[in-house]
């Protein structure tokens, strides 16, 4: 019973990441600005890492830790990267 | 095959009542992110995505695997610090890069609601095309 | 011990973060883990690009973390009911200005990341000039009770605690 409902609450979590990814995607793809679009792929990549965690909690295995971990740290740099690049890249004269 | 069926009963409430808080959370927050009209109220919606989905999450899978393997599992601490030091940083170099490129784009305008970034035209012909 | 040890916090976190990361407790790790721990604070020490200030109480610190913990399960569950339940019109962003008294920038960029990690919340910038914060609010009803919560509830701890 408490078995089903496991993996019945695991399966409720995976999906509602994927729609949330879904969501995103819809945001990064129609993002009216430039800074929309940014915001949108630091979500998506937050949800990515969240995703890998889910699986490795399905599969049972400890091995997608350091996967999730190394995808926390590059969607930081990758992110404050493009900020930066926000702010200083495009000059208006 | 992969433990769910020697999970411990108190194990098994505390996961499945953090998986369906983490994932509602997870996806009101990207709803928030896609139905929401302008950027700056956009950019509260992964904010709740980050702190408590996330977190939710993350301490479903440091008590699944404590449970399922019969020791101490805590290695997604270091995920959750790090996600705790990083996300208010990012949001607010987000935030001031959205700022400075509004407050670039309509000259003598202003940014959001409220008179923080509202400022007196420079030009008459600004006054102008504010009108 | 003060010159091989200038940082005792940061070479504890750093010890811990190594362990975890290992997930042992091996005579190896730990030794490994020591060395790192010794040897990061002093390669790094000269990049700090301002002089250190100190934590006077560490017991408030930890106090006003553990309310901010609260508060930012609270303001998760406002800001994820306003929107569901609310329709897009009825929701009031603003920026507001908030007069800051706290100097210390250590203090400034602890508040930052506090008010950050709070959903409905965020941190625009110290205006350029003046000591204002500029505090972009997802709901606003009431511009005063926003800056008395900020005034009381962390800029006056962390005022006790980086400058006391």
């Amino acid at each position: 019973m408490l078995t089903d409902l496991l993996s019945l609450a695991m399966g409720f979590a995976t999906l509602c990441i994927v729609l949330a990814m879904l969501c995103c995607l819809v945001r990064l793809l129609v993002g009216p600005s430039a800074q929309d679009r940014v915001l949108a792929l630091d979500t998506l990549w937050m949800c990515a890492m969240l995703l890998i965690l889910m699986l490795g909690m399905r599969f049972g295995s400890l091995i997608y830790f350091e996967a999730a971990l190394l995808i926390a740290l590059t969607g930081f740099v990758s992110t404050v990267a493009l900020a930066k690049f926000l702010m200083r890249g495009e000059v208006i004269e | 095959m992969n433990g769910l069926e020697t999970l411990p009963a108190w194990a098994a409430i505390i996961v499945i009542g953090m998986l369906v808080l983490g994932g509602a959370i997870v996806l009101i927050g990207a709803l928030g992110l896609m139905r929401l009209p302008t950027f700056y109220q956009r950019i509260h919606g992964p904010a709740i995505t980050v702190t408590l989905g996330a977190g939710a999450i993350l301490i479903a899978s440091m008590v699944y695997f404590t449970a399922a393997q019969s020791r101490l599992v805590v290695h997604e601490l270091l995920i959750t610090l790090f996600i705790m030091m990083t996300a208010p940083v990012v949001s607010m170099l987000i935030m001031r890069a959205a700022v400075y490129r509004d407050l670039r784009g309509h000259k003598g305008g202003f940014v959001g609601e409220g008179d923080v970034y509202r400022q007196a035209p420079d030009t008459p012909e600004d006054a102008a095309a504010e009108k | 011990m003060k010159r091989l040890l200038p940082f005792p916090y940061l070479s504890t976190a750093l010890l811990l973060c190594w362990l975890l990361l290992n997930q042992s407790l091996e005579a190896a790790q730990v030794l490994l883990g020591l060395l790192l721990a010794i040897a990061i604070p002093l390669l790094t020490h000269s990049l700090l690009p301002l002089p250190r200030s100190h934590v006077r109480r560490p017991w408030l610190l930890f106090r006003l973390l553990a309310l901010s913990m609260v508060e930012i399960v609270r303001s998760c569950f406002n800001v994820s009911r306003i929107i569901l339940f609310r329709r897009a019109e009825g929701i009031h962003s603003q920026f507001i200005r908030v007069p800051l008294d706290l100097r210390d920038p250590y203090g400034l960029a602890l508040l930052s990341c506090l008010i950050n990690c709070t959903p409905g919340t965020v941190w625009a910038e110290i205006l350029p000039g003046t000591h204002d914060l500029a505090l972009h609010i997802f709901d606003l009803q009431d511009e005063q009770w926003w800056i008395d919560t900020i005034k009381t509830q962390y800029e006056r701890p962390l005022i006790d605690i980086f400058e006391g």
